[in-house]
């Protein structure tokens, strides 16, 4: 064999890492101006709010100009768009409405969305002062603050409680579901079979 | 040749083969009156003529005879095509893999249309070190090969109240199954160094929603991945292009599309998709919250309402879908008299833990109604419920989960409607 193939065969070798090897060297310190940017994520407690105020009636003017057309005038959701206000109550309804006023546990999620994903087809160009004033205009819409002078701050946010806050508990199918599915009858396992409902309406269902 | 010629040749051709097979009759008085077919007696335009060369197709797309088979929106169920979804056509499917330009979609402000080479992932929080990536830096970690099912939650949601689709693409398109190509996920946050408070993980997409879902970090470590190829080539655009969070076995709102940042933290952040969204309504008015693993579940593809038997009585392959976010899929169950009795089905082809099983069973149809209905077993024991076993305690405002058995109703012409039975 030549000099050459024996430098070869050493360098194969030596090059494959060892599995479960610490760490690869990959990737580039992130700068904080970058982290900045992009982190702009909420949390209940007020993580990562920046700071910023806005009131009820600056929150009416940019919600008419931004908001109202899909959402509607008083959150109500316009044609199929969803809605934003309303629905107290009604989760135990035959249809219930889940809004912000209704369902959602946390206000940081309303900051967090809105100036994340909202005014749909342009977001993320509301600023922390419009979204603030929006997020107060939309707890207004929901009776949930009454004055049309009410500021909505850094240092605010995190206390006020939405209605449906104590409404969620975590996944329990292991203990309410899982147990009672494990029956698996193969030989005359009920005595009679009817049709009791047909998917009917001819129109639900695209040509 | 001339519509004119073609006419008179094919009528020719016709003929003779018409007396060829008058004299073939006397011989075998079974075939008595039958005519040749012409599919093989005519010479065939593309038995004779030069096809399209190598390049006609760049890009292969499937046979102009299966331009039908396409993904299907549905209209009236969402404002507009961005903030919509549509369905995977499971009844013209075989198999277990779905072809990447049938994968469901389901986009809440659109396709992101990412050039690959402005695309970053970022990695901050609870970590020693916030770090970026190019798509290049990812490709230099080691790479794993897995097939997964991804289903999104709401798949079936429709049918919680009762049947309403008349369809098997619209009942369960909501999920496809392709081999992804990716690093684990855990390999590129220890590039980070995961400082030890952290125990959650904030994903967030690039597109206009910036979508986020947080995780558990121990399922982070566990079996997540960031993948950045399906069924050997890179991720489609509708489905994450260039890079996605893979999170097996769980629901599909959190496999973040377009996937640019990962932040760890030591709580749940409660984005609009763990709170307003992918929670479930019970019935004393309470919800349900971090409801991940999607449980096991099966459906017939065909015969299905657009799947119909149109050969009549005698041999059927009846085949479908089975799959658990808890593991593989043990046994398949199928009913042709609508749960009265069921008999054990054939598993073929793949058979991996969170991805989909083909199953099969061959019967002679004797030409009478059907109820069929099929029920997925895994590997934890737990047996696919019924949607009366699954309403008792989940009431019917319920969106998301359902796993409940489906029934379709075969007529004696074929014909399948979707039905729910006692
Ligand atoms: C062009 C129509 C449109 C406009 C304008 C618009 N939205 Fe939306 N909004 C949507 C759609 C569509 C969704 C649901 C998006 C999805 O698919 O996830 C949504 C969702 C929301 C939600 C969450 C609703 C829920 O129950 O989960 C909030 C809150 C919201 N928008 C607030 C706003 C605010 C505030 C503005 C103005 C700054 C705004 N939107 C402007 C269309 C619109």
């Amino acid at each position: 064999m030549s000099r050459f193939h024996n430098l070869l065969a050493v360098a194969l070798v030596l090059v494959p890492l060892p599995a479960g090897a610490g760490k690869l060297g990959l990737g580039r310190p992130a700068l904080p101006a970058e982290i900045r940017a992009w982190d702009r994520d909420v949390r209940p407690d007020g993580q990562g709010l920046p700071d910023g105020k806005g009131s009820v009636a600056q929150g009416e003017e940019i919600y008419q100009e931004r908001c109202a057309a899909c959402h509607g005038d008083f959150g109500e959701g316009v044609g199929r768009w969803p809605a934003l206000a309303g629905g107290q109550d009604s989760l135990t309804d035959d249809r219930p409405l889940k809004t912000v006023g209704s369902y959602w546990p946390y206000l940081s999620t309303v900051w967090d969305y809105v100036n994340r994903a909202m005014p749909y087809g342009d977001a993320a160009t509301l600023s922390a002062d419009e979204t603030y004033a929006l997020v107060a205009y939309i707890l207004y819409l929901n009776d949930i603050v009454t004055e049309e002078d009410f500021v909505l701050t850094r240092e605010n946010l995190p206390s006020i409680q939405l209605p449906n806050r104590p409404g969620f508990r975590d996944d329990d199918r292991p203990q309410a579901e899982y147990p009672l599915f494990r029956d698996h009858c193969t030989k005359d396992c009920k005595a009679d079979v009817r049709i009791l409902r047909r998917a009917e309406n001819p129109d639900l269902t695209p040509k | 040749m001339s519509e004119r010629e073609k006419t008179v040749r094919t009528r020719r051709t016709f003929l003779k083969g018409s007396v060829a097979a008058l004299g073939g009759a006397a011989a075998t008085p079974a075939l008595a009156g039958q005519l040749p077919d012409p599919a093989i007696t005519e010479v065939q335009p593309w038995r004779r003529r030069l096809g399209p060369g190598v390049d006609a197709s760049p890009y292969g797309l499937p046979s102009p005879f299966e331009s039908h088979v396409q993904r299907r929106n549905v209209p009236w169920l969402t404002a507009e095509t961005r903030s919509s979804i549509n369905f995977t056509p499971l009844h013209q499917l075989d198999g277990t893999i779905t072809p990447n330009g049938l994968c469901f979609e389901r986009h809440h402000s659109g396709v992101a249309e990412i050039d690959p080479s402005r695309h970053r992932l970022m990695i901050n929080g609870l970590v020693e070190q916030p770090l970026v990536f190019t798509l290049d830096d990812i490709r230099r970690f080691p790479r794993e090969n897995r097939i997964y099912f991804m289903e999104c939650t709401a798949n079936g949601g429709m049918e919680w109240r009762g049947p309403q689709m008349n369809g098997v693409q619209f009942t369960h398109g909501m999920i496809h199954n392709v081999m992804y190509t990716g690093v684990p996920l855990r390999l590129i946050l220890q590039e980070a160094g995961i400082r030890p408070n952290a125990s959650w993980l904030l994903a967030e997409g690039g597109d206009a929603a910036a979508m986020t879902r947080t995780l558990p970090l121990e399922k982070a470590l566990d079996d997540c991945m960031v993948a950045f190829a399906q069924n050997g080539e890179a991720l489609r655009a509708e489905n994450g292009y260039p890079l996605r969070l893979l999170v097996p076995g769980w629901e599909g709102n959190m496999w973040i599309k377009w996937l640019r940042r990962l932040e760890l933290g030591d709580k749940p952040w409660m984005q609009r998709e763990e709170t307003s969204k992918y929670t479930d309504l019970m019935p004393d008015g309470t919800a349900r919250r971090f409801t991940w693993v999607m449980d096991a579940k099966s459906v017939i593809t065909s015969p299905s309402p657009q799947a119909p038997i149109t050969h009549g009585r005698g041999p059927l392959v009846i085949t479908g879908l089975a799959w658990s976010g808890h593991g593989i899929i043990t046994r398949v169950d199928v009913t042709l008299d609508g749960g009265r009795n069921w008999i054990e089905a054939r598993i073929d082809g793949p058979r991996l833990p969170k991805s989909l099983h083909r199953f099969y069973l061959e019967i002679d149809w004797d030409g009478r109604p059907m109820l069929l209905q099929s029920r997925a077993i895994d590997e934890t024991g737990y047996v696919q419920p019924t949607m009366k076993a699954l309403r008792a305690i989940r009431g019917e405002n319920s969106v998301y989960h359902n796993n409940g058995i489906q029934t379709w109703h075969v007529r004696k012409n074929g014909e399948v409607e979707n039905v729910e039975v006692s």
